[in-house]
């Protein structure tokens, strides 16, 4: 069983682990960084803004956490199609990719709602710090959120036209790897950006 | 299998096969390869920058001088630091670990060949869009460091250029660090254990890991200082609460670990050198390493001390103060490690030699200038003026730049299979020292009577003309000592190839049991390793009084010519790195000049990655 999760023609390693495997795990390492720069401005930012509209102005926490909710299950449905792969049912697994897939295009729509109706609402990327901060953080976040998707797309074209390798249930995992990543730093966005409440001024 | 991509490959861009020829390095995977491309543009940016260097000291020169105006002199220094750091120093070590880490840890390539040549192309194509930035209205003038608010408001497009090209070189170098890292952990030869490894590999690994953990909070302040230009966000904007000393916590939260990721490789450089021809072991292996890792964890801790001056307080001032005096610790243990390597040895004094233990001295007296800045109220006297150009130069230049200097006169036979001229080697070090001390000694002295760093002149009146004289005439000097570096590199290779002797050092490692320059497989059979310094210790045993005698020959348990090289499969060339970081470039020129040019560069760099996920890396 453990051949399974090894992609094909990896050659033994010092470690025994897969270098691609590998590869990622640092890749994530690196991108906790990114991240912990992108939620650092934001929480050294908080309560400085000049003018408004504030975070309480705006912010929609039943909305929200609706999508936050949605995100939450899409790593459910990333962990059914990884083991769908693992039993080489691969119709199953393309049926669970696409499920996050969708799940994961609900969360960016949503996200694309929330900034238009902040817009409307009068705040835009220029008006204020924490339009500044909470856009560019949170836009960086879509954008991981929409490469995602993209990733998991192209794994069910790839196996449904055949393409995918072998062993699907290694790009599978990696995808999915990437996938729980970006889950886990939305959990701390939401927590720290809308959960916690901003001081006034 | 008829989808539209396969196609595509099929179609546009046939599977390269040719591994010899001009447009082979265009579709190669060989790590080599790639170091030797590494290293050829590295160099070429060294002498573009050396140049921008020179225009420096011309203008200096004399007082009011006029070769520059304040606006070209701006630009100039600018480009000389961003060439000589982005594009020289770091690509150029880059070049050594690509070449020569797979060898020394016995492996036939790295872990993913085909991302080591994106990183490549990535780094080539972001280094030139940077310099088109010359024609497109002018360079950055912002200096390396890029301080707000004078760097968002500044006008011109040049410190957007700086924003965008160093976004796309930091795309290259966490590639490129991820690669190697994972290579360097995982495709080790039997027996070749951690603490069997070169100290120059161990100091890749952790070069390696700065790189992936420092570039990623550059790459945050770059967007958002990008942001700030291109879109007007209040990141670094006072007006709108905004507060630019932010950028400078952060520049420098990554411009500390980029000075020990400018050091280290050449560090690994001198630690190999050294006890080759001392005919000794290193002195105290671990503690080399284990100071090399100290160096990159604490690397992290000191970064406030660019910042003395700024106005943090008196707590945050004494605790980095403290911190960096902690820093000189595992650096001095590596000195006194290298002195204990030479102590004894039965020396040889060649070129590569030469640059090694110039290297170390220059960079001692660097890090003793360094140590006064460590003391907050000496560094209030020097910030800013031309003793912390002296410091930085002697670190970067006496340290980084003499120790890869030291590597390419030690591995150009290995690389290129003909030796460097000796004499002229030795006349090009002795005239680069010289030079190096004539140009950056006087500026202590400039630096503490008072000149200001980034003036582009001053008066006559201060007093400051002789030394600046002295200094331009060594920085001329210097760019003498390289171009009889180029001539001798130019000649070395109208010989014919081949050495009479495929270990002219008497080394002691692993890359120098392939022949020079290595095979493309590296190694017909994978070696076993059986110690730290496995090729000295199969050249050499010690009789029963303790001194060396040479293993007969055939005796070594070395490489067996027998078998040949069929059945090795090496990855095949490909087109898709190079498509795919064609798109870099063509997003951020998009991003000053038009949308289109955006989605034009991401549609680019999507076809090349997905071509790139539908081949396999192996050709049928």
């Amino acid at each position: 069983m453990s051949d399974i999760t090894h992609p094909p023609l990896q050659e033994h390693t010092s470690t025994g682990l897969s270098s691609t495997k590998l590869a990622m795990w640092l890749f994530l390492a690196s991108e906790c960084m990114l991240f912990g720069g992108l939620i650092t401005a934001y929480l050294l930012y908080r309560g400085s803004s000049l003018t408004g509209p504030y975070p309480q102005d705006v912010f929609d926490i039943g909305y929200t956490s609706v999508s936050s909710f949605v995100l939450l299950a899409s790593s459910l449905t990333m962990v059914l199609a990884h083991n769908a792969a693992l039993d080489k049912d691969y119709a199953r697994m393309r049926l669970w990719l696409t499920g996050t897939a969708m799940l994961g295009l609900t969360f960016v729509g949503g996200q694309v709602f929330e900034f238009t109706s902040f817009y409307r609402e009068g705040l835009s990327l220029t008006t204020n710090l924490f339009g500044t901060t909470f856009y560019v953080l949170t836009g960086f976040h879509g954008v991981h959120v929409t490469v995602g998707v993209l990733m998991l797309l192209i794994l069910v074209v790839m196996s449904w036209r055949g393409s995918l390798s072998d062993e699907p249930a290694f790009p599978v995992e990696m995808v999915g790897l990437y996938w729980h990543f970006v889950d886990v730093v939305w959990i701390v966005i939401f927590t720290l950006v809308y959960l916690i409440p901003s001081p006034q001024k | 299998m008829a989808s539209v991509t396969v196609s595509t490959q099929k179609g546009i861009l046939r599977r390269p096969v040719a591994t010899t020829g001009f447009w082979s390095w265009f579709t190669t995977v060989d790590h080599k390869k790639i170091g030797i491309l590494y290293g050829f543009s590295s160099f070429a940016f060294f002498v573009i920058g050396g140049s921008e260097a020179l225009l420096i000291r011309s203008q200096l020169a004399k007082p009011g001088n006029t070769v520059l105006n304040a606006e070209q002199y701006n630009q100039i220094f600018t480009m000389h630091a961003l060439t000589m750091i982005f594009l020289f120093v770091m690509p150029m070590s880059a070049a050594f670990f690509n070449y020569l880490i797979p060898l020394m840890i016995g492996a036939r390539d790295v872990a993913f060949p085909r991302l080591n040549a994106l990183s490549f192309w990535v780094f080539l194509l972001g280094a030139l869009f940077l310099n088109s930035s010359w024609f497109l209205g002018g360079a950055p003038d912002g200096g390396w460091f890029a301080y707000p608010p004078n760097s968002v408001t500044d006008p011109g497009n040049g410190m957007t250029f700086y924003a965008l090209g160093l976004l796309i070189t930091g795309i290259a170098s966490t590639v490129g660090a991820i690669n190697l890292a994972i290579t360097i952990i995982n495709m080790r030869a039997p027996g070749m254990s951690m603490f069997r490894m070169p100290v120059f590999v161990w100091m890749g690994l952790v070069v390696q890991f700065l790189l992936a953990f420092s570039l990623p909070i550059i790459t945050v302040a770059l967007f958002q200082l990008l942001f700030d230009r291109r879109w007007d966000t209040a990141f670094f904007d006072p007006t709108r609460g905004g507060e630019p000393i932010l950028w400078q916590h952060m520049f420098w939260l990554f411009g500390h670990p980029e000075v020990y990721i400018l050091i280290l490789p050449a560090f690994g450089i001198i630690s190999e050198i050294l006890p080759v021809f001392s005919r000794k072991p290193l002195f105290g292996y671990q503690f080399v390493v284990f100071s090399g890792i100290a160096i990159g964890f604490i690397g992290f801790g000191v970064w406030a001390h660019h910042m003395f001056a700024a106005g943090l307080g008196p707590v945050a001032n004494t605790a980095f103060g403290i911190t960096t005096a902690i820093i000189a610790i595992p650096t001095g243990v590596k000195i006194f490690n290298w002195m204990g390597t030479l102590y004894g040895g039965d020396l040889h004094f060649d070129t590569p030699m030469l640059c090694a233990i110039g290297a170390v001295a220059m960079f001692v007296i660097g890090g003793l200038s360094g140590v006064t800045h460590a003391v907050v109220p000496s560094d209030y006297q020097q910030t800013d003026t031309y003793y912390i150009v002296a410091h930085f130069h002697y670190v970067l230049f006496g340290g980084a730049v003499f120790g890869l200097f030291g590597g390419m006169y030690y591995w150009w036979p290995k690389v290129f299979g003909r030796m460097l001229n000796e004499r002229w080697g030795k006349i090009q070090f002795w005239m680069m020292l010289v030079g190096f001390n004539l140009t950056f000694g006087p500026m202590h002295i400039l630096g503490l009577g008072g000149m200001i760093r980034r003036e582009y002149t001053y008066p006559a009146s201060l007093g400051l003309t002789f030394w600046n004289q002295v200094a331009t005439v060594g920085a001329f000097l210097i760019a003498l000592s390289v171009a009889i570096f180029i001539i001798n590199a130019v000649r070395s290779q109208l010989k014919p190839a081949g050495l009479t002797n495929e270990d002219p050092w008497d080394a002691r490692t692993l890359e120098w049991t392939t022949s020079c320059p290595p095979p493309a497989y590296n190694f017909l059979d994978t070696p076993t390793v059986h110690a730290l310094d496995e090729f000295w210790h199969r050249k050499y045993v010690e009789d029963h009084e303790g001194r060396l005698v040479p293993v007969p020959a055939g005796a070594s348990g070395g490489e067996h010519p027998s078998g040949g090289a069929h059945g090795i499969h090496l990855p095949s060339p490909s087109f898709w790195p190079l498509v795919a970081s064609v798109g870099f470039p063509l997003m951020a020129y998009g991003v000053i000049y038009s949308w289109w040019l955006v989605a034009a560069g991401a549609i680019v760099t999507l076809v090349g990655l997905l071509g790139w996920t539908l081949e396999p890396s192996v050709a049928e």
